[in-house]
C-alpha cells in the first residue's frame, strides 16, 4: 500500500486540503481551497447555487477529479491513483440529494453491499452491523423492502445507514434534504443531529441554517469557487464580514 | 408429407435451435466485452469497439456469414459450414447485443455509479452488482426482440449449405414437389420457436416492473 501515513502527528486534522483548484474548460470551478477539518468537527458549507460546495466535498473522495493542490484524509494522501482514492473512500462516507440508494436490493442489501465486496466482511458479520444500523436511524423495521417502497425522509435515512456501514470517520452530506417533502425534512436532520452528538467528522453542504445553528462548529460561505469567509455559527449569523455573505444569508433567511 | 419427411424437417430444427442457442451464448460473452469496452471511458478502446459494431450493424447477415465461410478459407482458415456460421453469427450478434447493452448501461443513472464508488466499490463490483443488474432490467425488450431476430437469422446458414430448418425444407420440398405445405410447416415451427419467446419477454418485463415499484 503506498498510503502516506503521518501517525508520528496526532493533533494532525481528519480531513484537509491545501490549494485545491479545480476546472471544467476554462471554468475555474474552485479557486484556491484551503481548508483544515479536525477529528470530531463539524462544517456547514453554504453559498448561492454554483458557488462549488458540491463540487468541493466531491473532491474529498475524489467523485470529481481537481487539477491542483492536496487533500489529505485521515492520514492518507489523496492521489490520483485507484489505490489512495479506494482507501480514501473506505474511510470517508457520502450522503447524496437523490439518495441513490441502489433499487435492485432490499434496504437491509443496500447496507451489507459494500461491507462484503469492500472490506471483504463475512455475510453474518455484516449482517448484524446493517441491522444494528438501521435500528439506529429507527427504520429497521423496513429492512427488507425495497427502496421505492420507502418514503423520500426513509430513504434518505436509509443512505445515511448505507454509509455508516463501512464505518467511516468522517461523513460529508451533500444537500441531503434538499430532494425531501418539507415534512420529511426533520426526521433526516435529527438522524444527522445523533450523528454529530456521537463525534462524527462532518462536512455538510446545507441551506438549513437550523442545523448549522445547532450543530456546526463552523459555518464556511463560499461564493465563485472561494471561499469567502468562515466563522462559529453564531458569529456567522449574528456578524458577517463580508458583503457577499450578508446578501445571501438576506436572501436565504428572508424567505423563513 | 409422410413421417419420414417430417423427421427430416424436426433434425433440420434441432440444428436451427442448437445454432441460435450457441450464437446466443457466444455472442452474449462477446456482447458483454463488446458493451463493457464500449463504456470504458478509454478513448481508444471505445473508438474500436464502436467501428466494430458499426461494421457489423452496417452490413448483411449474409454477407458476414460469406466472409467467413468463403474468405477464412482463402487465407488458409478451413472450417466445416457449422462452425463457420457459429462464429459468424456470434459475432453478428456480439455487435449488436453489445450495442443494446451499451445503451442499457449508460441508461443506469449516474448516481449508481457514483453511490458505488463513494462506498469504495471497485469496478468489477460496481459492474457486477450495481450497473449490470438494472442495465439487463433495462435492456429487456430489445434484447429478447435481437434473440428472435437472431432464430430467424439462421436461416442464412442454409445458403452456405448447413442443413438447418430452411435447407431442410427446400431439399423436402424439391423432393415431393409441395412448397406450399412443406414452407407452412416450416414457418409454423419458426413461429413456435419465437413467438413464447416473445411472450415470456413482456412476461418478464412485467414482473421487473412491478419489482421495482
Amino acid at each position: 500500500m503506498n498510503q502516506t501515513i503521518n501517525s508520528a502527528m496526532t493533533t494532525e486534522p481528519m480531513i484537509s486540503l491545501s490549494g485545491v483548484e479545480k476546472w471544467y474548460g476554462a471554468f475555474k470551478a474552485l479557486d484556491n481551497i484551503n481548508m483544515s477539518v479536525a477529528k470530531g468537527e463539524k462544517i456547514v458549507l453554504c453559498g448561492p447555487s454554483g458557488s462549488g460546495k458540491s463540487t468541493l466535498i466531491r473532491c474529498i473522495n475524489h467523485l470529481e477529479a481537481y487539477q491542483k493542490g492536496d487533500i489529505h484524509v485521515g492520514g492518507i494522501m489523496l492521489g490520483h491513483g485507484s489505490k489512495t482514492i479506494d482507501a480514501v473512500r473506505r474511510e470517508v462516507g457520502m450522503v447524496f440529494q437523490q439518495f441513490n440508494l441502489f433499487p435492485h436490493l432490499t434496504v437491509l442489501q443496500n447496507c451489507m453491499l459494500a461491507p462484503m465486496k469492500a472490506l471483504g466482511l463475512d455475510k453474518a458479520q455484516t449482517e448484524d452491523r446493517a441491522r444494528q444500523l438501521l435500528e439506529r436511524v429507527k427504520i429497521s423495521e423496513q429492512a427488507d423492502k425495497y427502496p421505492a417502497q420507502l418514503s423520500g425522509g426513509q430513504q434518505q435515512r436509509v443512505a445515511i445507514a448505507r454509509a455508516l456501514c463501512m464505518r467511516p470517520k468522517a461523513m460529508l452530506f451533500d444537500e441531503p434534504t434538499s430532494a425531501l417533502d418539507p415534512e420529511m425534512v426533520k426526521e433526516v436532520l435529527d438522524t444527522m443531529i445523533s450523528l454529530a452528538e456521537e463525534g462524527m467528522t462532518m462536512i455538510c453542504v446545507t441551506h438549513e441554517m437550523g442545523f448549522a445553528r445547532q450543530v456546526a462548529d463552523r459555518v464556511i460561505f463560499m461564493a465563485s469557487g472561494a471561499i469567502v469567509e468562515e466563522a462559529p455559527p453564531a458569529e456567522f449569523f449574528s456578524n458577517p464580514q463580508h458583503e457577499r455573505t450578508r446578501k445571501f444569508l438576506g436572501e436565504i433567511l428572508g424567505r423563513h | 408429407m409422410e413421417r419420414e419427411e417430417l423427421l427430416f424437417l424436426l433434425a433440420g430444427l434441432k440444428w436451427t435451435v442448437a445454432l441460435s442457442v450457441v450464437a446466443f451464448i457466444c455472442g452474449s460473452i462477446a456482447g458483454l466485452i463488446v458493451a463493457l469496452a464500449r463504456t470504458s471511458g478509454i478513448l481508444i478502446v471505445e473508438r474500436l469497439t464502436a467501428g466494430y459494431i458499426a461494421v457489423f450493424q452496417g452490413t448483411p447477415l449474409l454477407m458476414q456469414l460469406f466472409v467467413v465461410y468463403y474468405g477464412l478459407a482463402l487465407i488458409g482458415i478451413q472450417m466445416d459450414a457449422w462452425a463457420a456460421v457459429s462464429v459468424g453469427l456470434t459475432l453478428h450478434a456480439s455487435a449488436f447485443l453489445g450495442e443494446i447493452w451499451r445503451g442499457s448501461i449508460e441508461a443506469v443513472p449516474r448516481g449508481q455509479t457514483e453511490a458505488a464508488k463513494a462506498l469504495s466499490l471497485g469496478y468489477v463490483s460496481r459492474m457486477k452488482d450495481v450497473v449490470l443488474p438494472q442495465a439487463i432490467r433495462i435492456s429487456l425488450p430489445a434484447t429478447i426482440g435481437f434473440l428472435v431476430q437472431l432464430i430467424k437469422g439462421t436461416s442464412l446458414a442454409s445458403i452456405v449449405g448447413f442443413t438447418e430448418l430452411t435447407r431442410a425444407g427446400n431439399i423436402i420440398s424439391n423432393q415431393i414437389f409441395q412448397p406450399l405445405t412443406v414452407f407452412g410447416v416450416v414457418g409454423a415451427l419458426y413461429f413456435l420457436m419465437c413467438c413464447p419467446l416473445t411472450i415470456y419477454g413482456a412476461h418478464l418485463e412485467r414482473k421487473f416492473l412491478t419489482a421495482s415499484r
